[in-house]
This record gives structure tokens, C-alpha cells and sequence, in this order.
């Protein structure tokens, strides 16, 4: 088996007497699609800031490529290729889209010009990048808060994508969306998938998941309760591990790790 | 419409397209317009108005409020405010006149001054950085800044006679005074800064979301204690140019400055609630306050009522700028998406 892009293992992280994750382990092949369900309050968005590195885990590691890496910041992470699409977006609503897409990142002019943005430049490549992912917004100047909100995630999604990135997190991508942008945003994991990118995503929409992922992993209470690829399951089985939190293949597992 | 024409049209002509973005654009410069057309009518309404001579007194006497309003517009974009550059100032033109008063050159005089600045900035910024708000920090530092000057001088107003200070509030350069060459180095840096820098946007990105700036990487503490650094600093220069002009250092020195500077900004376009922010609007409402005030004066309006006016603009200013401005933002935008179907 080739070396996974992503292997988080053995993940424990508590915040004061709250136990949010109980070791958890997570694989991610290169483009791969992998869903991650659970009920509420089951770690499912704790696991994914630890990987995007705006949480740090009490216990355990994160492999990249099969080398241990420790992320200080979103920035750390990023800068590895991991990149997280908020579910809240985390766009700037008064900065246009350009600036949204490369904040953080700005390109600046060569020379004595290095410490001055390069605003044409940026321009130019965060509209060939919008052209390039197929998405349909207003002009790249245009300010975040005068567009939809399919729009901004749109802007979230090319974001995410516009610096070589390895994985993508998605946090809830079409939890605010209409029934039109629900399905852009499911073409656009495909088309990620398509581009060799390995996608995550977050969803309490099942079908998100049915209809895009290769592989599904449920939490609940902090524990993984199991994980199979989609093929071979279906929404009535996922359901299940979702609300009873135990794998109905494993039953004796899930058992002791819950109630240990 | 569509989104691919739109694409390919310039902004001006794509603003020009289209009746809504007039109005926009008329919001947004409308203070450009109402400048204008103040010179105008001033011009049939005294003779000395549009003279050279007084354009350059009405850019003098707003000289010392842009240098300061530079800096207050990088906070303001921060969503954060200073209310304490008034007190600043009397501070420093007590500080400058104590300190010639001890016999120190002006080499070393002028640096200090603009250190004491920046170091009051800071302790500004490191309490809005841990969370307080800015306004109470420095409403705080506002009445404890002009006590220090008081507790200083005793009270009293000391004249000052350092040739290079009275040279940068009274000395010209070619004929044009050198407090307006000041602002005008302030303004256009201060225009590079916010539009062609990191530092700018990183300003413009806290105050428009500070978590979604913290999320891309941004150091949110870091950019408060450096635009209340910047602020507190150019509040030191403007201090040096107005005790200058005055020829004395004084403890009730700048009083209600900090009112003309937020006033200019707010009458500019920036907003009060930081992530839109604009120099060149600084710029013109400072100079448009003064040149209200001087063509009232020239007209001989009784003082008072001048401070009446000048109240009224800046009411006018906070509701154009806040519920007219997002009226007609709204407005604009539904009427956009109407145009457009959902990406």
C-alpha cells in the first residue's frame, strides 16, 4: 500500500474536563474524497482545525507524506499544502474578491518594488483561477459583501485551491447554500478529486457524501465508531453509526472503546 | 448584463454603465462634489476666498490635522478610534518646551517627542490588543495625557524659540509652508501604506473581520499596537508643527483636535466601523472643514456659529456615512443580483 497523503494517529485532544477527541486515527490517500459524519459535538471540526492547524492535540501526530509534522498556526499548515474552506467562509466582507483570495499570501512586485502588492497581478490570476474551477461570479475587484452567498463560497473553495494545495478541508461547505449551489459545490470536490487534490469534508447532508466521497468515517462522543468506503454501505448503515455510535460490523470494538 | 461583459469593461467605464453605480460613486465622492462646489460659491461670495494666499492659509490650518488623520485613518480601518491625539499634543508641545527648558539640543529634543509618541500609541494599542475597548482606552488616555501636560507646566503656556521648530510650524519652502509640505509627504505615504502594502490591508482585513483575518494568518495583536504606534507618532509630528505655528507650548494645546481629525475622516468616506478606509478622502474633508470654517469667517460669521456648523457637518457626515451608505449599498446590490442569476 503506497504511503497516505495524510495519517493522523492516535489523536487526543480535551478542552479543560471535556474529552472532544479520544484517539482518533485518520488516513487520507492522495485524491481522495473522504466524508467525515457525526452527530454534534462529535470532534468531527476539532479533528479538522488540529489538521489545519489552528488547534494543537494534546496527544498524537500528524504524517505528511509519511513524515511527522507539527503545524504552528493555519499558516504552518497551509504552507504544507492543507487547506481548510470555513463553513462560516472566513472572508473579509469589505475586501474584494482578489484580496480575499490571496490574503495572507499577496504577490508582490520584483526589486525594490518587493515590498509593495502587486494589485494588477493578483487581479489577473484570481480571475484565471475562478475561469480555471468553472465558477461564475462577479468582476475579482468586486467587494465579498455585494456578492451571494454561493458566490462567496465559491471565493472560499478557489481560495483554498489557488496554492498547489495537497488537501482540502470543508467544513459544512453547503450548510447555508441553495439547492443550486449545493450541487456546484459537489462538482467542485469532483473536479479536486479530478486535479489530483485529496478533499475532507465535513457535511450532516448524507447524500454530500453519497454522491461524492470514496470513503466515509463516522465519530461520535470523540471516538471514531468505524469507517468504510462508500461502495459498500449505505445512508440506512451510516445513520446508524451516526445516532448508536457502533459499527454494526465490529460491534464488540465500538463497545469497549466507548465505554472505556 | 452578464458577468463575462462586465469582466472585460474597465471599472470606470463599467461604473459609468450603469445608473446605479452614478449614485454609488455619488455617496462615495460626494464630498469631493460638495467641496467644490463650496470654493465655488465662496469665490462670488468674498472676494478673498479663492486667492492663493488664503487656499494655502485654509491648507496650512489643516496641515497638522491630516498628519494626524493619516494615522487615525490606518486605526479607524482597524475598526478602532483614538480620541486621546488631542491631549497628545498638548503633551508634546509641553514635553518640547520643558526640554529646550533643560538646555537640550534639537536633535535630541525632536526624536524624543516622536518616541514619547509612538510609546503612548503603543500603550494605546496593548490595551485595545488585549481586548479593552478602544474607544474607553482612550477616552482614558485623553483625560490622563492632557493631565501629565498640566501637572508639567503648572498650567501655564511657554513660549518657544527653537529656530527649527518654528520653521516646521511657520517656515516655507518655495513659498509653500512647510506644514503643508509635511501633510502632503504624510498623505501620499500614507496612500502607499493602505493601498499598496501588506500593512494596509492586514489593517483594512482586522477591522473588516478580525477572525477571518486571524484564520488567514494575519497577527490581529500585532496590527493594533502597530496602527496605535503609527497614530501616536504622527499625532507627535502634527504636535511639533502646531506648537510651531502657535509659538508656545500650552497644556490646553489641540483641544477638540481629536474631533476635527475623526470628523475629516468620517466626512472622507471611511468607515466608523472599520475594513473601508480611504487617505484621499482624509485628505479632502480636512481640507473641506477648514475651508468651511475660513470662508464662514471670511464672510464674518460669528465665531460660535462656527462651531455650530461644524457640528452639524460632522452629524451630516455620520449619516451619510453610515445608514445613506448602507442604504445605498443594499440597494445596489439587490439590484445586482436581480440582474445576475446565483453562481
Amino acid at each position: 500500500m503506497t504511503t497516505p497523503l495524510i495519517e493522523m494517529r492516535d489523536i487526543t485532544k480535551t478542552f479543560g474536563a471535556v474529552v472532544a477527541l479520544r484517539h482518533v486515527s485518520l488516513t487520507v490517500q492522495a485524491a481522495e474524497i473522504v466524508g467525515l459524519v457525526g452527530d454534534n459535538a462529535a470532534g468531527k471540526s476539532t479533528l479538522m482545525k488540529i489538521l489545519a492547524g489552528v488547534l494543537k492535540p494534546d496527544v498524537g501526530e500528524i504524517l505528511l507524506n509519511g513524515n511527522q509534522v507539527q503545524f504552528d498556526g493555519p499558516m504552518d499548515a497551509r504552507a504544507s499544502g492543507i487547506e481548510m474552506v470555513y463553513q462560516d467562509f472566513a472572508l473579509v466582507p469589505e475586501l474584494s474578491v482578489t484580496q480575499n483570495i490571496f490574503l495572507g499570501r499577496e504577490l508582490t512586485g520584483g526589486g525594490f518594488r518587493s515590498r509593495f502588492l502587486d494589485n494588477r497581478r493578483m487581479n489577473e490570476r484570481a480571475a484565471h483561477l475562478i475561469e480555471r474551477l468553472g465558477l461564475r461570479i462577479p468582476p475579482v475587484d468586486t467587494p465579498v459583501r455585494a456578492i451571494s452567498g454561493g458566490q462567496q463560497q465559491a471565493v472560499a473553495i478557489a481560495r483554498a485551491t489557488a496554492f498547489e494545495a495537497r488537501l482540502v478541508i470543508m467544513d459544512e461547505p453547503t450548510a447555508s447554500l441553495g439547492a443550486s449551489a449545493i450541487e456546484k459545490v459537489r462538482q467542485s470536490l469532483v473536479q479536486l478529486k479530478n486535479h489530483g487534490v485529496a478533499v475532507i469534508v465535513i457535511s450532516h447532508r448524507l447524500e454530500d457524501i453519497i454522491s461524492t466521497a470514496d470513503r466515509v468515517v463516522v465519530l461520535k462522543h470523540g471516538h471514531l465508531v468505524g469507517e468504510r468506503p462508500v461502495a459498500e454501505t449505505h445512508g440506512d448503515e451510516l445513520l446508524y453509526m451516526i445516532v448508536a455510535g457502533k459499527d454494526p460490523k465490529q460491534p464488540t470494538d465500538a463497545l469497549t472503546s466507548q465505554s472505556a | 448584463m452578464s458577468t463575462g461583459s462586465l469582466a472585460t469593461l474597465g471599472p470606470i467605464a463599467r461604473l459609468l454603465s450603469d445608473r446605479r453605480h452614478l449614485v454609488l460613486l455619488a455617496v462615495r465622492y460626494g464630498l469631493f462634489l460638495v467641496l467644490a462646489i463650496w470654493i465655488a460659491v465662496m469665490s462670488f461670495a468674498s472676494e478673498h476666498f479663492l486667492t492663493v494666499s488664503n487656499m494655502l492659509n485654509v491648507s496650512r490650518q489643516a496641515a497638522p490635522i491630516v498628519i494626524i488623520a493619516v494615522g487615525m485613518t490606518l486605526v479607524m480601518a482597524t475598526a478602532g478610534i483614538d480620541l486621546s491625539v488631542g491631549s497628545l499634543v498638548a503633551l508634546i508641545s509641553i514635553l518640547i518646551v520643558e526640554l529646550f527648558g533643560l538646555g537640550l539640543q534639537t536633535w535630541i529634543v525632536i526624536p524624543a517627542v516622536l518616541v514619547v509618541g509612538l510609546i503612548s500609541g503603543l500603550l494605546n494599542g496593548a490595551f485595545v490588543r488585549i481586548g479593552l475597548p478602544p474607544f474607553v482606552v482612550t477616552l482614558a488616555a485623553l483625560v490622563s495625557l492632557r493631565g501629565i501636560a498640566f501637572v508639567i507646566s503648572g498650567g501655564y503656556a511657554t513660549p518657544v524659540g527653537n529656530e527649527l521648530v518654528l520653521w516646521l510650524g511657520r517656515g516655507d519652502i518655495a513659498g509653500v509652508h512647510v506644514p503643508i509640505v509635511l501633510a502632503a509627504i504624510a498623505s501620499i505615504a500614507g496612500w502607499v501604506v493602505l493601498n499598496k502594502t501588506r500593512f494596509g490591508l492586514y489593517a483594512l482585513a482586522v477591522g473588516g473581520r478580525e477572525d477571518a483575518a486571524h484564520a488567514m494568518g494575519i497577527n490581529v495583536g500585532r496590527m493594533k499596537l502597530a496602527v496605535y504606534g503609527t497614530v501616536g507618532t504622527l499625532g507627535a509630528v502634527g504636535a511639533v508643527v502646531l506648537t510651531g505655528r502657535l509659538g508656545n507650548g500650552s497644556p490646553n494645546a489641540g483641544m477638540l483636535l481629536e474631533l476635527d481629525v475623526i470628523a475629516a475622516i468620517v466626512l472622507g468616506g471611511t468607515s466608523l466601523f472599520g475594513g473601508v478606509a480611504t487617505i484621499g478622502g482624509t485628505v479632502a474633508g480636512a481640507l473641506f472643514l477648514n475651508a468651511v470654517r475660513n470662508g464662514l469667517n471670511l464672510m464674518g460669521v460669528d465665531p460660535y456659529w462656527v462651531q455650530v456648523v461644524t457640528g452639524w457637518i460632522l452629524l451630516l457626515a455620520v449619516l451619510v456615512n453610515t445608514v445613506v451608505n448602507r442604504r445605498v449599498t443594499e440597494w445596489a446590490r439587490a439590484a445586482r443580483i436581480d440582474d445576475q442569476p446565483e453562481a
